[in-house]
């Protein structure tokens, strides 16, 4: 094997662990928020790295210009594309889920201060 | 060289396959189209994989574009008409 194809055969392998790792936490993660930054990253990075490593396999063809055109577009797009979803629930009024059950940060503190230590190790 | 590729998709079906549960199960709205986009998204690189073992890449490269544009702008048209929705059961009650 030339060591393009390793290359290759590395970078599908490891958008491929990218992606089984975001559709975990589409499953697993607590509510709709954190699930959407599962699905927003992780899916990014994989798809990106996966046809990076298909268009290192293909060599340079017209085929490779596309590929690396589907990776700008997935890379602009699909981050967009979650944040709109989770922009709209959160005017539809979804609350964000914490620890131990719902409670909303208290408005009468400075909204900076509020919920900057939480839900790191989520 | 192909037979990882071709082992590689088929690991790829199960984990297309996994966001399913979040569709079905989903509480909100919002959780059925976020495993929906994220089958979507996955599924841009199982058609460039099978374009791959078919040695067809030229054909498949077009339609993972395609694909690729209408998950995007299928995307934002649900998210602009989910938007502002309060009171017609678009956000359940419970959290899982």
């Amino acid at each position: 094997m030339s060591p393009f194809e390793v290359a290759s055969l590395v970078l599908v392998s490891a958008g491929a662990f990218f992606l089984l790792v975001g559709s975990i936490g589409v499953v697993r993660l607590p509510d709709f928020y954190s699930r959407s930054h599962a699905t927003g990253k992780s899916d990014t990075l994989g798809v990106m790295l996966t046809l990076l490593g298909l268009a290192l396999h293909e060599g340079i063809t017209v085929s490779d210009a596309k590929l690396l055109a589907v990776i700008v577009f997935v890379a602009l797009a699909s981050p967009v594309g979650t944040h709109a979803l989770a922009r709209a629930a959160y005017r539809t009024g979804l609350e964000p889920w914490y620890r131990g059950g719902p409670q909303p940060p208290d408005p009468t503190e400075p909204v900076a201060a509020g919920d900057a230590g939480d839900g790191e190790e989520g | 060289m192909d037979g990882a590729f071709v082992a590689i998709a088929v690991a790829l079906t199960v984990i297309i396959a996994i966001p399913l549960y979040r569709v079905v199960a989903g509480p909100t709205v919002f959780d059925r189209l976020l495993g929906a986009g994220a089958i979507g998204t996955k599924t841009l690189v199982l058609i460039c994989l099978v374009g791959v073992m078919f040695d067809r890449i030229d054909m498949f490269i077009d339609i993972t574009i395609a694909y690729a544009v209408l998950n995007f702008i299928g995307h934002l048209a649900i998210a602009k008409y989910f938007a502002n929705r309060r009171s017609e059961g678009a956000v359940g009650e419970g959290q899982s």
